[in-house]
């Protein structure tokens, strides 16, 4: 009988606390991963929306092609209006 | 009093065990709901990264294509200009524009890191001398150390304004003035005899 109860005051006193600590540190370690993914939901749906750009790149490219031909174009009639280098030292 | 003292302990014994699973139906409730937050959270995270990977997709593609015509670009700048200037003048004129900028050389001519970028002032001269061969009037040759420039821009003007048949291009000292118009002029042009003469009137036709 004193066993007995010496065991329900170790289910009471010791084993009681242990799981309630337990099961809170559990708790609180969940309810603190939750901002973090709020945070990074919010942090992903704002890279997406600068992303929205990016398809401009396609006008840049164009662009870019287009001044590299107007560039060669140009290159070529400096090319042949003007004397090189080489031809004008004696 | 044995019985009531069995009682007692087993009273004693639930009521632990009654705290324990109470605890454990709290707290495993309460973390599966802060579960759940993280699995809507998580969810709206692969969401926002799945449009984050089908955005930039083609970014790397393209960009690639843009860094190939630009190094065509780069390519065709630097042998024009190396052809044209020199290697010289051309690390000199970089060297101007970017100052330090020659030291690093030209991408497509190692050698160029080898060369002591000349002054920028030669440069100009040497360009401006060329506009001016070209026909161009450029001011800033008149300082030129090589002597004046090789176009006379007041006799070419002066050439120019003699195809006129017009006497300002001999320079005389005084223009024979504009006429004096208005009603106050001393002379009046186009003078009128019916400016304060009674009204002409229509004869009047009886029946």
């Amino acid at each position: 009988m004193t066993l007995w109860w010496i065991g329900n005051i170790v289910l009471l006193v010791v084993i009681v606390p242990v799981v309630v600590y337990l099961l809170r540190g559990v708790l609180e370690a969940a309810k603190s991963i939750v901002p973090s993914v709020q945070g990074i939901a919010n942090v992903a749906a704002a890279g997406s929306k600068d992303l929205d750009a990016a398809p401009l790149l396609l006008t840049t490219q164009d662009q870019i092609t287009q001044t590299v031909a107007g560039l060669a174009n140009y290159g070529g009639s400096l090319d042949v209006i003007l004397d090189d280098a080489e031809a004008e030292q004696p | 009093m044995t019985v009531l003292a069995v009682v007692a302990a087993g009273v004693a014994m639930i009521f632990a065990v009654l705290l324990i699973v109470l605890a454990l139906v709290y707290f495993l409730v309460s973390t599966i709901l802060e579960l759940r937050k993280i699995t809507a959270g998580l969810d709206d995270v692969i969401a926002g990264v799945g449009e984050i990977v089908e955005k930039s997709a083609p970014v790397n593609d393209v960009v690639t294509a843009i860094n190939g015509q630009l190094d065509a670009g780069v390519d065709l700048l630097e042998g024009l200009l190396v052809k044209k200037a020199g290697m010289s003048d051309a690390v000199g004129l970089i060297d101007g524009v970017y100052p330090g900028a020659g030291a690093a050389g030209l991408r497509n001519f190692p050698e160029s890191t080898d060369i002591d970028p000349p002054r920028i002032g030669e440069v100009y001269t040497k360009g401006t001398l060329t506009l001016a061969r070209l026909g161009r009037e450029a001011p800033i040759a008149a300082a030129s150390p090589e002597g004046e420039l090789l176009r006379n821009v007041e006799g070419g003007s002066l050439a120019a304004r003699q195809l006129y048949p017009d006497v300002r291009h001999t320079g005389p000292e005084k223009l024979p003035g504009s006429p004096a118009i208005g009603a106050d002029a001393p002379v009046q042009y186009e003078q009128r005899d019916d400016i304060g003469a009674p009204r002409k009137r229509p004869p009047v036709r009886r029946s």
